[in-house]
Parts: structure tokens; C-alpha cells; sequence
């Protein structure tokens, strides 16, 4: 990594008078996670920002190539720990697809509950993480009230709160919770009366406003260039709903809409996660009365083999579009994988779009980016 | 755009490229010295292919195998695999950062784990793991890796410290 003598060294040999060579990370409060950026500023203006990553990199995708493939799902709870029901189910989704196993429909309903919900847990965790890093306290705690009932939900159905691993190839590991449908429709009825506080207390507030409107605008031509989805690029007026675009499990017959905004600055990222988290519960209502009865699990053999050739499979986790890649030889084990998580090519664009700014308003920028850094680091 | 129109446009720009459509999406294989042309011509009309959403790199023991992954966004339904294969004792090939932007760090991942030099790339460096002065001092992985070289996601990277193996 970066070495602090280089570091000191590197400044007096930048040149002009006034250039200054600043540290964030690795240990910070508003990088969530081991990230380090060496940024070099003018002043107060942000002349460059150099990502150092690595800080948490396990190396998942040489790890998978030695566990098969009922094993392999397991890593994929670590990578993106807010969205790991739908990291999970990416896998599933590969493995079924590669195999042709046909999954139930009830496994599927839920499924796609789980994951709208695991949605709405990481949105809240975002808005709360992100409001603190602009210095307001309070929306920490409102959002962590919601967000806790969706945690309960999750430790009622599969016993834990982060790193799920309940969703296997061919269905569910087990049956739901008998409380599942009156805890979810509890959690909903809270939430629409709730989600008023936060347009109250963030949305409409004017130091909020102040702070990410302008700031750190990523346009359409870029966000496409590098790579960029979710929230992220939706807000720039991208359209890149993996839902829409290659629907999976139920996404196909419920009802909800993309929500794309076009300014692409930093408040338009917000606007668009507070959206989705009502289009979530959309998505929720209508499925939650209807799930139907039968298996959990489809039939699958218990050693499972994919065919000699390359499987691709796409989902839209809660920050964009995640792509696993696997290259199979016809053993038990992937010859090679290879996770496409969206906060990597996220993160690339931090350099583009925060160049030219001034330091206060990284903030602004980095949080409503969405960054997970065991996601980019893998 | 149907296969067989993709295919025919294709041909008129690399003859020699070979088509390959067992997989869920048209992937296309042409030589290394062929990558950058050809994928300059599929993000330009009629193609419009401007979505890199997936490069990568698979080590096949005999060669590297460089994967591009690539969509368009004005039209989602078509989908390309752009495959190249470079020799595994030099790779060396065209970067493609200058026309999709998301490469340049996907290619200084793929440089780090795979080796792959990649030519005109703006700034080629370590991205994930220490530099290679970090490496230098850790002699134990240094001596078994010495003659292959510092390449974890080769298939033939031996790890005497971490287990990456089960």
C-alpha cells in the first residue's frame, strides 16, 4: 500500500506551492470501511483522487475456484453484506440456469420478498450513514428503527441478521417463518407511515439541499462510459433496472416502476434511493398476500455439475448491477469466477466527477455513491 | 439486430474472427493485434455496444483468455462476449480504456492478478494488492512464486502463507 515516507516525499515533489497531499482512510468515518484515498488539493480544491484498495480483499474469486458450487454461495454473503440475500440469489440464479432446475413457484415469491426487503434495509442504512456524514445525527436513529424490524424478519426466517445464506440453488434451504406475512405486513404499514419523516426531516431540509444539490453531477455519457448502475446511474438518467431489463424470479408479473431522475448530482442520488425503497414496498404488497403454497426447494441432484462452457447471470443488488461470471470445465468446481460488483466500477467514476470540487463536498458525493467496500475490494 | 446480421457486420470488419454461439450471448474470439479496431468499431454505429459492463481475464494453463462483456445501452437485448487471446509467457495487449472508461481499473485488476500488460493504458499500477517493493520483501512467497511470477490469479500461484486452497 500507500507508504507513509512516499507519501511526505511525493508532496515536495509535486511542484507548484500550495498543493497539498492529504490522506482519507483507511481508517475513517466516512469511508465505511476500509478505503483509502490519497487526495491531492489546490487549497480547498480537490485536484485528484487516487483509490488504494485492498484493505479488505480475501481474494473470493480464487477462493471459489477450490468450493463447489453449493459451497461457493456462502463466500458471496461476504462480498456486499447489504445485499447478500441477493448475492445469493444471483448464484442460485447462475447455477439454475446452468443446470435447468426448476425452482418453485412459492420459492420463488419469496425470494423476491426477501430481496425488496434486504433493499429497503440496505436504503435505510445508507440514508442513515449518509445524513450523519453531512453532520445531521438524527436520521441515523430514524432509520435504524425501520431498519430493525427488517433485521428481526430476517433472523425470524433464516436465524441471522448480515450474512443470510438461506437461498440455494433450486429454492430455499427451509420453509418461512409461520409469522413471516404478519411481520412483513406489520413492517410495511410502519414503514409508509414512517418514510413522511424522512422527506421531512432530510428531503425538505435546506442545509441538506444546500450541501448535495450541484454537487459531484455525473451525466449520462459518463456514468455509461464507466460502467456505472443502480442508484448511481439511474439518477443521471440512465435506465439500467436489471429487474426491468432481464427480469428474474417474480420480478416478471409484479408491478413497479424504474425511477430514474436526470440532474445527476448528488441530491438526485438520494431522491432516487428514497423512491425505489417506496417502490419496494410496492413490490412487497402485491406479492405478499399471494405466495403460494407447495415445495420451497426444487429437486437438484446433491453433487452438483455444471456443464463444460460460461454461465452468466445478472441481478440488480440495492447499489446496481451484479454480474457473476463462471467459467466451467465440467467438474464440481468453477474453473473460474469472476463477481462484476457494482461499487467497483462505482467507485472508479469518484475521481471523474469530485475533481474540481472543493474537499467538504466529497463527502457529499462519496456518500451518496453508495460504497461498500468489501464489495470492491472482494 | 439478429446473430446472423451481427455476424455478417463482423466479418467485414476482422475476416478472421470466430464465432462461437453455444453460450447464452454471440461471442465473438479475433486476434490480440485485432481487439482494438474491433472494439472500436462495435462502440461506434451501427453497434453502439457503450456498455462495458464485464472484462476480465481466464488463465487456460496454455494461454490468457482477455473477456469483454459488452451491451448496448439504447438497446439492452443484444449482448456480446469479445474474446482475445494473448500468449501467456509475454501478454501484452491494446487497452480499451480510452473508449470505455471503466477499463482502465478493471485492467490494472486484471494486470495485477493476471499479469497482462496492457499498452497506451494511462496508468498501469497495482490497484488491489501492495506494489511490487512490498512483494520483494516478503521472500517466502517471492521464492516459490520466482520463476512464474507474482500472479494470483494464474492457476499455477502457489500461496505458502494464506490458504487459498482447500
Amino acid at each position: 500500500m500507500y507508504n507513509q515516507t512516499e507519501i511526505i516525499k511525493d508532496t515536495t515533489e509535486l511542484g507548484p506551492e500550495g498543493e497539498l497531499v492529504i490522506n482519507i482512510g483507511p481508517q475513517h468515518p466516512a469511508t465505511h470501511g476500509v478505503l483509502h484515498l490519497v487526495v491531492t488539493l489546490n487549497g480547498e480544491t480537490i485536484k485528484k483522487i487516487e483509490p488504494h484498495l485492498g484493505y479488505i480483499h480475501r481474494s473470493i474469486e480464487k477462493m471459489c475456484e477450490s468450493l463447489t458450487y453449493r459451497q461457493f454461495i456462502y463466500v458471496t454473503s461476504r462480498m456486499d453484506y447489504l445485499s447478500s440475500h441477493i448475492n445469493n440469489t444471483a448464484c442460485a440464479l447462475l447455477i439454475e440456469k446452468g443446470l435447468q432446475i426448476e425452482v418453485p413457484e412459492r420459492a420463488k415469491v419469496v425470494r423476491t420478498i426477501l430481496n425488496e426487503l434486504t433493499r429497503i434495509a440496505s436504503h435505510e442504512l445508507w440514508i442513515g450513514a449518509m445524513a450523519m456524514d453531512l453532520g445531521a445525527f438524527t436520521p441515523f436513529f430514524y432509520a435504524f428503527r425501520e431498519r430493525e424490524m427488517i433485521t428481526d424478519i430476517m433472523e425470524d426466517t433464516c436465524g441471522a441478521r448480515l450474512t443470510m445464506n438461506y437461498i440455494v440453488p433450486g429454492g430455499l434451504m427451509y420453509d418461512i417463518h409461520p409469522d413471516f406475512q404478519t411481520k412483513v405486513k406489520a413492517f410495511v404499514k410502519q414503514f409508509k407511515e414512517k418514510v413522511t419523516e424522512y422527506e421531512d426531516l432530510v428531503t425538505g431540509n435546506i442545509i441538506f439541499q444546500s450541501r448535495t444539490k450541484g454537487v459531484g453531477v455525473l451525466t449520462a455519457q459518463d456514468a455509461i462510459s464507466y460502467g456505472c448502475t443502480g442508484p448511481v446511474a439511474r439518477a443521471s438518467g440512465v435506465s439500467c433496472d436489471m429487474r426491468k431489463i432481464a427480469p428474474y424470479d417474480a420480478y416478471d408479473r409484479v408491478e413497479f416502476d424504474e425511477v430514474i431522475e436526470t440532474t445527476g448530482d448528488s441530491f438526485a442520488r438520494y431522491i432516487v434511493r428514497v423512491k425505489e425503497m417506496n417502490q419496494s414496498i410496492r413490490i412487497i404488497e402485491q406479492l405478499i398476500d399471494n405466495i403460494p403454497e407447495g415445495e420451497f426447494v426444487g429437486k437438484t441432484k446433491n453433487v452438483l455439475k455444471l456443464a463444460k462452457g460460461e454461465f452468466y447471470q445478472r441481478v440488480e443488488t440495492a447499489r446496481g448491477e451484479l454480474g457473476i461470471y463462471i467459467v466451467s470445465e465440467g467438474a464440481t468446481t468453477p474453473y473460474r469466477i469472476k463477481f462484476r460488483s457494482p461499487g467497483f466500477s462505482n467507485l472508479s467514476v469518484l475521481n471523474h466527477i469530485a475533481k474540481g470540487s472543493k474537499i467538504g463536498d466529497l463527502m457529499a458525493t462519496m456518500g451518496t455513491l453508495d460504497l461498500v467496500i468489501p464489495d470492491i475490494d472482494r | 439486430m439478429t446473430n446472423e446480421a451481427i455476424k455478417e457486420y463482423i466479418t467485414t470488419i476482422a475476416p478472421e474472427a470466430i464465432f462461437d454461439e453455444t453460450g447464452e450471448w454471440l461471442t465473438i474470439t479475433v486476434e490480440s493485434n485485432q481487439l482494438k479496431p474491433m472494439a472500436t468499431a462495435l462502440n461506434e454505429q451501427p453497434m453502439q455496444m457503450d456498455f462495458l459492463f464485464c472484462l476480465t481475464c481466464v488463465d487456460y494453463k496454455t494461454h490468457l483468455t482477455m473477456v469483454y462483456h459488452l451491451t448496448a445501452t439504447t438497446n439492452r437485448i443484444i449482448n456480446l462476449v469479445l474474446k482475445a487471446n494473448v500468449d501467456r509467457a509475454n501478454p501484452t495487449i491494446e487497452t480499451v480504456s480510452a473508449i470505455w472508461r471503466t477499463a482502465e481499473f478493471h485492467e490494472r485488476e486484471v494486470f495485477e492478478m493476471f499479469g497482462v500488460q496492457f499498452l497506451n493504458h494511462p496508468d498501469l499500477r497495482n490497484l488491489i494488492l501492495e506494489d511490487e517493493t512490498a512483494i520483494a520483501v516478503d521472500e517466502k512467497k517471492e521464492s516459490v512464486n520466482e520463476q512464474k511470477g507474482y500472479w494470483p490469479l494464474r492457476k499455477d500461484f502457489e500461496d505458502p502463507i494464506n490458504m487459498i486452497k482447500l
